[in-house]
């Protein structure tokens, strides 16, 4: 099982990793998306999936699944939904001075000499 | 008073939140942010004190024992460091007065910030790796919102490459935090590094090492992981490029620092090694940055590179003599930093310009500004009674003893270099031929000047009172080189 987890990260890093070399400044932002989808479920792999109860205590339940990494994940959710909903503001407001979302046309080093 | 070492998260915390209700009132918001920052800095004071007298102190939030709730651990190193991010801030938002316009005011710039000094001083007290990655998001996530505050063309081009980075490099760390977290099976740093010891796998945790080195070093600005840094620094106004290059990459250096000598003991030969090149790699492109450019606000922004590369460069050393000089260069660079930033902000306010070719002989009309920033460039470069001499002198002096005489040879150079450059700005700014200056208010030149000279004599007598220093440095050296005065702190065994 953590095999095919393991592959199906990789999947989702080498995705992402593609979106975010690309020049659309949306495509970006879904990369940034994808990118924590695959950390996320990294840290969900990599504290086991070896069976066990949701971590509810229960009466006659001894094996539970480990609670630690969902608490983990649940916290990096929140912290990336808000950068990720940050970074889209952000976006639109670019679009709406610069009136592109083209990452070569944002480069911008005419005030250096 | 066990809580003590909260206090400097809690203050500006608690400001910050009672900020957001008196948006319109820019002068209450004023007497708000300073005595937040007032209080913090005097607990912090206060901290450092009952640091050195008592030994580490330690709190497990919610009374769980040591390994299974989250630990706030305040040794000397972050003692010192909280106290001074505190310092700075609190002369940097004095500035911000007179130097910010008064439509940022009024949309949240001083809660902003104080809540980048909650998650930066939470960052340098915790003693839990995710509770570290939650404090790097919080300060991450205020610093994102100073950067396009006001929201100027340049600022908005800058911060979404500033953003998209962080956010990658947030990402690495989560997915660092979980491998380490699959193999020792904790996250209260002090048992990772006894766990690391027991689990004997040096492979994989040298593989987690330069994991941890690329995170850490994206957020601090090492080679080749710095190319974000100089342009998204340049956007922002003056006060908040002084709090970004003052405090930001440092949090990176520490989080480095605490890392490579409290977990990642068992293969020295290849992390440190690792660790070492890189930072003097990134002194060599710093120095190129800083004589490449003739303007003045890229020139000091890549010192802040040399200055990463140096400490680091110390750090990697893991010898007591380098340790401590590594220590003093930290915070000597913190407050010299922040002198600077101010102090050529303020040079830019009367020339009108950032271009050093279109500046010329100011001597005449601000010497006050050109004495203090003379000053304050000999205080960066190490000339022996200011302040950055003798954290170089230890750097150095530790480099020959290990006997690795070519990176103190460079560090000696990179001296001269980072003098050259600096004075560099003060030839072509103040002397010369005086060249047509726009008409700036006396007083605002003035009020401006007040926390830039106040910065600049708190280095001067940071380099003249090196003495009355060494016990707290030593101090902070001490737990840096022997992790198990940490440890048992923490677990208390």
């Amino acid at each position: 099982m953590e095999l095919l987890m393991a592959i199906i990260i990789g999947i989702l890093f080498s995705a992402a990793v593609y979106l975010i070399l690309s020049r659309t400044l949306l495509r970006v932002i879904l990369g940034t998306g994808l990118l924590s989808h695959g950390a996320h479920l990294l840290i969900l792999t990599m504290g086991g999936l070896d069976g066990g109860a949701p971590p509810v205590i229960a009466d006659g339940v001894t094996d539970f699944a480990d609670p630690l990494p969902q608490a983990l994940i649940l916290t990096a959710i929140v912290i990336s939904f808000g950068v990720t909903a940050f970074m889209l503001v952000l976006s639109y407001r670019l679009y709406a001075e610069h009136k592109t979302d083209d990452l070569n046309m944002l480069r911008g080093n005419d005030e250096h000499d | 008073m066990t809580n003590l070492l909260l206090f400097p998260i809690l203050i500006p915390f608690l400001f910050a939140i009672l900020l957001l209700f008196f948006k319109e009132s820019v002068l209450m918001q004023r007497i708000l942010v300073m005595t937040g920052l007032f209080f913090s800095t005097v607990s912090a004071l206060y901290l450092v004190f009952v640091v050195k007298e008592d030994g580490i102190q330690t709190v497990t939030l919610g009374s769980w024992p040591a390994p299974f709730g989250i630990t706030m651990v305040s040794d000397m190193l972050s003692a010192l460091l909280v106290t001074t991010t505190l310092i700075i801030t609190f002369f940097v938002v004095l500035y911000s007065f007179y130097a910010i316009d008064e439509g940022r005011e009024k949309n949240f710039y001083y809660p902003a910030i104080l809540f980048m000094i909650t998650g930066i001083n939470g960052a340098f007290t915790t003693g839990d790796i995710f509770n570290m990655f939650v404090f790097f998001e919080v300060f991450l996530m205020a610093s994102y919102v100073l950067s396009v505050l006001g929201g100027e063309k340049k600022q908005l081009r800058e911060s979404i490459k500033y953003m998209l980075v962080n956010v990658v490099s947030s990402a690495v760390f989560v997915i660092t935090v979980a491998y380490l977290y699959s193999i020792v099976g904790t996250l209260n740093m002090a048992d990772i590094s006894v766990r690391i010891q027991e689990v004997n796998q040096p492979g994989i945790i040298s593989v987690i090492a330069i994991l941890f080195l690329i995170v850490f070093g994206i957020k601090g600005a090492i080679f080749p992981l710095y190319f974000w840094l100089p342009s998204s620094y340049a956007a922002p106004p003056i006060p908040v490029l002084t709090l970004f290059g003052a405090l930001l990459t440092k949090v990176g250096v520490y989080a480095i620092t605490r890392t490579y000598t409290l977990f990642f003991l068992q293969d020295i030969s290849f992390t440190h090694m690792w660790l070492m090149g890189l930072s003097l790699l990134t002194v060599v492109v710093g120095i190129i940055g800083a004589l490449a450019y003739f303007d003045v606000k890229q020139i000091i922004i890549y010192n802040i590179i040399i200055a990463v590369g140096v400490i680091l460069f110390g750090v990697s050393l893991m010898d007591g003599t380098a340790m401590e000089g590594s220590i003093y260069y930290l915070i000597h660079d913190m407050l010299i930093k922040a002198a600077l930033f101010l102090l050529i902000g303020i040079l830019i306010y009367v020339t009108g310009t950032s271009n050093l070719r279109e500046m010329g002989g100011l001597m005449k009309q601000y010497p006050a500004l050109g004495w203090t920033y003379l000053i304050a460039a000999f205080g960066l470069a190490g000339i022996p009674p200011l302040s950055g001499f003798i954290g170089k002198f230890l750097i150095v002096k530790g480099a020959f003893q290990a006997g690795h005489w070519i990176g103190a040879i460079a560090i000696l150079l990179s001296s001269l270099a980072v003098l050259l450059s600096v004075i560099r700005i003060f030839i072509y700014a103040f002397w010369g031929e005086p060249k047509p200056t726009p008409e700036r208010s006396k007083t605002r030149y003035n009020r401006m000047m007040i926390p830039a000279v106040l910065l600049v004599t708190l280095t001067v007598l940071y380099g003249v009172g090196t003495e009355a220093l060494v016990p707290y440095m030593s101090d902070a050296a001490d737990v840096l080189l022997d992790p198990s005065a940490y440890v048992n702190a923490v677990l208390k065994e």
